[in-house]
């Protein structure tokens, strides 16, 4: 600090530790001239307490752990709760009982909601048909992406870029426009593909295809709104890979297709197990997708989940709903996020 | 290796593209379509943009997503931003793993759960439902991805440039604003579109943490698609795939240019050392 500045508060400097005062002093400074001097002790005694390193890591984990994991903690809870005709629409867990005399204590953990669950029919066969169809659209996904992925990789350099973009492109329009366009195609009466199929004479004029309110409306809708998620994860691992690898392989006398099986796939694995978790998970608890292009005609725990918050009203229930679609989820999003993870680490 | 394309390898990309393009085109087309019906060419008309532009009810809902994305956009590179230098430079602090699981699950959590989730806790503190808890939901899936945008930049970043700063006297705080934050600038304007798009899309969050009279875009898209398939909603989605569109080859120009300027800066200095 040198003389003559309009600041002399110098006694907070003094709570700042260690190699953190250079902030403090410039943060001192801004202060001051900022008009805020009388904030500087406060804010300095802030910066003091907690090292620069514990400031900057505090805020994004702040919010985090209020914002996405608290939130969780509440869900369990109000799993545990009885719905009721109240605002919020749910009933505590503790409550306190007089009874003239004396005060109680309460605390009543209600398991109704998972026996509601897991006796039901109907739950148990939403959580199983939403696994299996995100498994199937998965598949699918990858049997369409991975060929897309490595003919881009090894398409020239200079095409690259455009195709890449041609693959980001549609996944930064809506989402939503997108499966409304597979509605406009697929729509039974008087949808583009049954109009097109009659007028070929392909099928009869009185018995269009119904493919929307089906199970391949499903396929359809998630396969074509998660296929850059598969995509991108595989082209990007798929243009790193050391082509010398293949050509020694051709050298010693090894067919293309079994170079293919032996080295490129068993190479591409982190991005296939990247591309199948980033459509799988999401896929299993899908919406808008089920709500818009099938109905009632297959049921899916995401909407379940959604009908039993926003219609019955039913709070407790959906929350232990998505408890337990969250407990089966838990398994491949650890993988997952210990596989992003570790190759972030290689990259560094 | 820049061998052309083998057969199997085009077939393989034109049925890609086709089936992620078709369909969009479709609808671009047909927002042009005199006839009410969507599979009945009835001559090219602009009729349904008229139809669109005096919707009040859209266009009321349009300028909450918008004020909601950008809100939502700018507060996600803020804190992602951090997250993503905390987790390419802090590689050791107690907590560390929850904090990667923090920020890598909101990528693959289904949207119920993260709505719901948040909708119960804003319930039980009590806090009205509007704009702020649109922001704070959208933002708490949003700066995930800025994190992880930034966070591989950061690790491909040549650290020698920070150490010549602090050897030469700059706090860490200065170093980071003067040198780090420029070098990382083309991926927070990624995060920040990206973010921007995301937020513009959402539906389900959405409805679970907004609150009366501020419905958004995807929210009433989403009610009138319910009900029918609407030329408005063919018309509407074509002005977003257009800006889209424009957005994206803006950027991509934007970035381009950037590259080239860094490479001749970098020739300029090799030329120097010499």
């Amino acid at each position: 600090m040198s003389a003559g500045d309009d600041y002399d508060d110098r006694p907070s400097a003094v709570l700042v530790s260690g190699d953190q005062g250079g902030f403090a002093e410039w943060l001192h400074v801004r202060l001051v001239r900022a008009r805020l001097g009388w904030a500087a002790p406060f804010v300095l005694w802030l910066v003091g307490r907690f090292s620069g390193k514990g400031m900057v890591i505090a805020i994004p984990y702040t919010f985090l752990f209020v914002f996405f994991l608290v939130p969780f903690l509440i869900v369990l809870k109000i799993s545990f709760s009885e719905t009721a005709l109240a605002i919020p629409p749910y009933t505590d867990l503790v409550e306190i009982l007089d009874d003239g005399f004396d005060y109680y204590l309460t605390f009543k953990l209600n398991l109704i909601n998972y026996w509601t669950v897991l006796s039901e029919d109907t739950y148990v066969r939403a959580y199983l048909n939403s696994a299996k169809i995100a498994a199937i659209s998965t598949a699918l996904c990858l049997l369409i992406g991975f060929p897309m992925a490595y003919a881009m990789a090894r398409a020239s350099e200079s095409i690259r870029p455009m195709l890449l973009m041609l693959v980001i492109l549609p996944f930064w329009t809506s989402f939503l426009i997108r499966v409304y366009a597979w509605i406009v195609i697929l729509k039974t009466e008087g949808g583009l593909l049954n109009t097109m199929l009659i007028a070929l004479g392909i099928i009869p004029p009185d018995e269009p295809l119904r493919i929307l309110s089906t199970e391949w409306a499903m396929y359809i809708g998630i396969v074509y709104s998660y296929l850059p998620f598969m995509v991108l994860p595989l082209y990007a691992n798929l243009e790193k890979m050391d082509l010398s690898l293949l050509e020694a392989a051709a050298d010693l006398g090894c067919r293309p297709t079994k170079a293919f099986w032996s080295i490129t796939v068993p190479l591409a694995m982190p991005g296939v197990i990247a591309g199948c978790f980033l459509v799988f998970i999401p896929a299993v608890g899908e919406y808008v997708i089920p709500e818009l292009m099938v109905g009632d005609n297959v049921r899916v725990i995401g909407r379940k989940l959604f009908t039993d918050f926003a219609s019955e009203r039913n709070w407790p229930l959906a929350s232990a709903v998505s408890v337990i679609l969250l407990a089966i989820l838990v398994v491949p999003i650890v993988l997952f996020q210990r596989q992003q993870a570790r190759l972030q680490e290689a990259g560094q | 290796m820049t061998k052309g394309l083998t057969k199997i390898n085009l077939v393989a990309l034109t049925f890609g593209f086709a089936f992620l393009y078709i369909p969009i085109l479709i609808l671009v087309f047909f927002s042009f379509n005199e006839s009410r019906l969507v599979n009945v060419w009835g001559g090219f008309s602009l009729k349904w943009y008229g139809e669109l532009f005096r919707n009040d009810d859209l266009l009321g809902a349009a300028w909450v997503s918008l004020i909601l994305a950008a809100a939502t956009s700018t507060l996600s590179v803020v804190l992602g931003t951090v997250a993503g230098f905390v987790m390419a430079r802090f590689t050791s602090f107690r907590g560390r793993t929850l904090f990667s699981g923090m920020i890598y699950a909101p990528l693959v959590m289904p949207e119920v759960i993260t709505g719901l989730s948040l909708l119960l806790l804003f319930v039980s503190i009590d806090w009205g439902r509007g704009l702020g808890t649109m922001i704070i939901a959208h933002t708490s899936f949003c700066m995930s991805y800025v994190a992880v945008v930034v966070q591989s930049r950061l690790v491909s970043f040549d650290r020698s440039i920070e150490e010549a700063a602090q050897d030469l006297g700059a706090t860490p705080f200065k170093t980071f604003f003067v040198i780090t934050l420029p070098v990382i600038a083309p991926a927070l304007v990624s995060g920040w579109l990206l973010s921007f798009t995301l937020s513009l899309d959402n539906v389900v969050i959405t409805s679970f943490t907004s609150g009366p009279g501020w419905d958004t875009l995807p929210v009433k898209i989403f009610s009138a698609v319910k009900l029918g398939v609407k030329p408005e909603i063919n018309a509407l989605s074509t002005i977003m795939i257009l800006i889209v569109a424009v957005g994206v080859v803006v950027a991509s120009l934007i970035q381009k240019r950037a590259m080239v300027e860094r490479q001749r800066a970098e020739r300029l200095a090799a030329a120097a050392n010499e």
